[in-house]
């Protein structure tokens, strides 16, 4: 590992400018549990490190008004313990406790998750060189295509790159049009969480639309009664402590068992966390039944592109998100 | 072996101490091979190499561990769990995958449970740490301890301090509640001898031993 500076700021202005003046090669660390694992396989190698977890303030849960806010800093864990967002909000809690492990959760926060990094096993195992990968090394090639690419995306991909982006978090917040408030050397900003991800087309090394020295300072989720109504549905190679094969995390508003208003959105196929509008407009005013939640489950999946290994996903996809459906509305019935 | 500060060696300004797999790491193989021999040769003293970084990629952490408090200069890079092993000669919490995936390098930090793999040792400055090497009161094992040994909740033992660690933290947290719930909060600590059988029935053995206090 390449030696770097280390500092721990006490407010978010402090911080971004430590950022500034530390100059190339530095890195806000929250967490750490993606970047300092990086930083062990040479895949990450930043020079000066600024530790935000220090920063006063910053891990608050809020929920007054018509919004939630979770500070940055607010760990995985303690979200995902508190009652209130478990009973209205199923499909936050879920998508924490059912990522990483309690010591990982206890470590890592709600906003340094929004920027964890591919599991594609090319880009983790390939710091030596052994295999190319265009997110490591731009221009260096694709070895999952083609390769043993069980694991890969089968929606967002392109001809460069096929890695899924890992989070259930960040799924969960998209499907429920949640928002990232932004500090940076310009001053603050917002933006929705979907935003934050690009697709990697011929750049797949450039990952986030945040700008040099911008840091995440909290997550606002707009209050819906759709919260109640929700679930984060993960499909894992074992039962617990696993990445997502395939995820959905579903958010409906009934009347009866009509659907009003649905919010869907993928985890472990695609190359950024995916809003499934497709499937959100075959559910629109139709009576929720088995063969419609299948049917829209199919509908996300309509322009999926499996390479060798990794066709199931499609079909397992479309199963997920109709299981998703179905043990959502059963939450109203209770 | 010592887990007292003041026998550590002393530090050049310009040099501090990284474990030998840092050294590895850092692909200077002729400095690492010297202090591989060297520290082959000191198998009493602390295990680990020197390697030169400059200042400002040190610093100085004052941390309580297992209740005793401790200031020690180290390299920026060094782990939690180096720290406590490579330095301080606490070797319970073990490196198992060094990746945050087993769940064998577990410890408390002000009372949760983290994986000091993954924890930078610079994060532990004025927090509380406890190890497997501190949760017996003298020469009464914790409750916990006393199960995993009525429970043969081990074989190899090499999980063992991590699971320990994990399932007091793990009873704390209050999700000890029922065999299914142990089973998804335990899910992070692997045992690879297939141990788990035992490992659940001590943790509820010790969960209600516990709550009685």
């Amino acid at each position: 590992m390449r030696p770097f500076t280390y500092i721990r700021p006490a407010t978010p202005q402090e911080a971004v400018g430590a950022f500034a003046e530390a100059g190339e090669g530095a890195r806000f660390i929250a967490g750490g549990t993606t970047l300092y694992d990086l930083m062990k396989l040479t895949i990450e190698r930043p020079a000066h490190l600024i530790d935000v977890t220090a920063v006063r303030g910053l891990d608050r849960i809020e929920m007054d008004g018509d919004r939630l806010r979770f500070g940055a800093n607010a760990a995985m864990s303690a979200v995902a313990g508190d009652p209130t967002i478990g009973r209205d909000y199923p499909v936050l809690s879920e998508a924490l406790w059912k990522a990483a492990s309690q010591q990982l959760r206890n470590m890592a926060t709600v906003g340094g998750n929004l920027l964890q990094r591919t599991r594609c096993m090319y880009f983790r195992n390939g710091g030596g060189g052994i295999y190319p990968c265009n997110k490591r090394e731009p221009g260096s090639g694709c070895a999952a295509i083609g390769g043993l690419d069980r694991g890969q995306a089968v929606l967002g991909t392109s001809e460069a790159c096929t890695a899924v982006s890992p989070g259930d978090w960040p799924v969960a917040l998209v499907a429920m049009d949640a928002s990232i408030e932004v500090l940076g050397p310009a001053g603050s900003r917002s933006l929705p969480v979907g935003d934050l991800y690009r697709l990697p087309g011929d750049t797949p090394h450039l990952e986030f639309t945040l700008g040099p020295g911008e840091m995440i300072t909290a997550i606002t989720v707009p209050k819906t009664p759709a919260g109640r109504l929700s679930t984060y549905h993960k499909i894992r190679d074992r039962e617990s402590y696993a990445f997502a094969l395939t995820s959905a995390a579903v958010a409906l508003e009934m009347s009866g068992d009509r659907v009003e208003g649905a919010r869907i959105a993928l985890g472990g196929v695609a190359t950024r966390p995916w809003r499934a509008s497709e499937a959100e407009e075959v559910l629109i005013g139709h009576l929720l039944t088995p063969e419609l939640a299948l049917a829209a489950g199919q509908a996300a999946f309509r322009d999926a592109r499996p390479g060798r290994h990794n066709s199931f996903k499609t079909e397992l996809g479309a199963r997920t998100i109709t299981d998703a459906l179905i043990i959502a509305a059963g939450r109203g019935r209770t | 072996m010592c887990n007292d500060p003041d026998v550590a060696p002393e530090i050049p300004d310009n040099q501090l101490l990284v474990s030998r797999r840092d050294a590895m790491i850092a692909s200077v193989a002729v400095v690492a091979a010297s202090h591989f021999a060297a520290s082959a040769r000191a198998q009493t003293g602390p295990r680990q190499a020197a390697l030169p970084v400059s200042v400002d990629q040190a610093l100085i952490i004052r941390t309580s561990i297992n209740g005793q408090t401790l200031e020690i200069r180290i390299d920026a890079r060094t782990s939690l769990l180096d720290l406590l092993r490579e330095r301080l000669a606490l070797t319970g919490a073990k490196k198992g995958c060094d990746h945050g995936q087993c769940g064998a390098c577990t410890v408390h930090i002000d009372g949760r449970r983290v994986a000091s793999c993954l924890t930078l040792a610079g994060k532990v400055d004025g927090r509380e740490v406890l190890t497997i090497e501190g949760l017996a009161g003298g020469d009464t094992l914790h409750p916990m301890q006393q199960a995993f040994i009525d429970h043969d909740a081990l074989q190899c033992g090499y999980c063992t301090p991590g699971q320990i660690m994990a399932a007091v933290a793990c009873v704390a947290e209050g999700n000890a509640t029922s065999r299914e719930r142990i089973r998804e909060y335990m899910s992070g600590n692997i045992c690879r001898c297939g141990a788990y059988v035992g490992i659940v029935a001590a943790i509820e053995d010790a969960a209600a031993k516990m709550g009685r206090g």
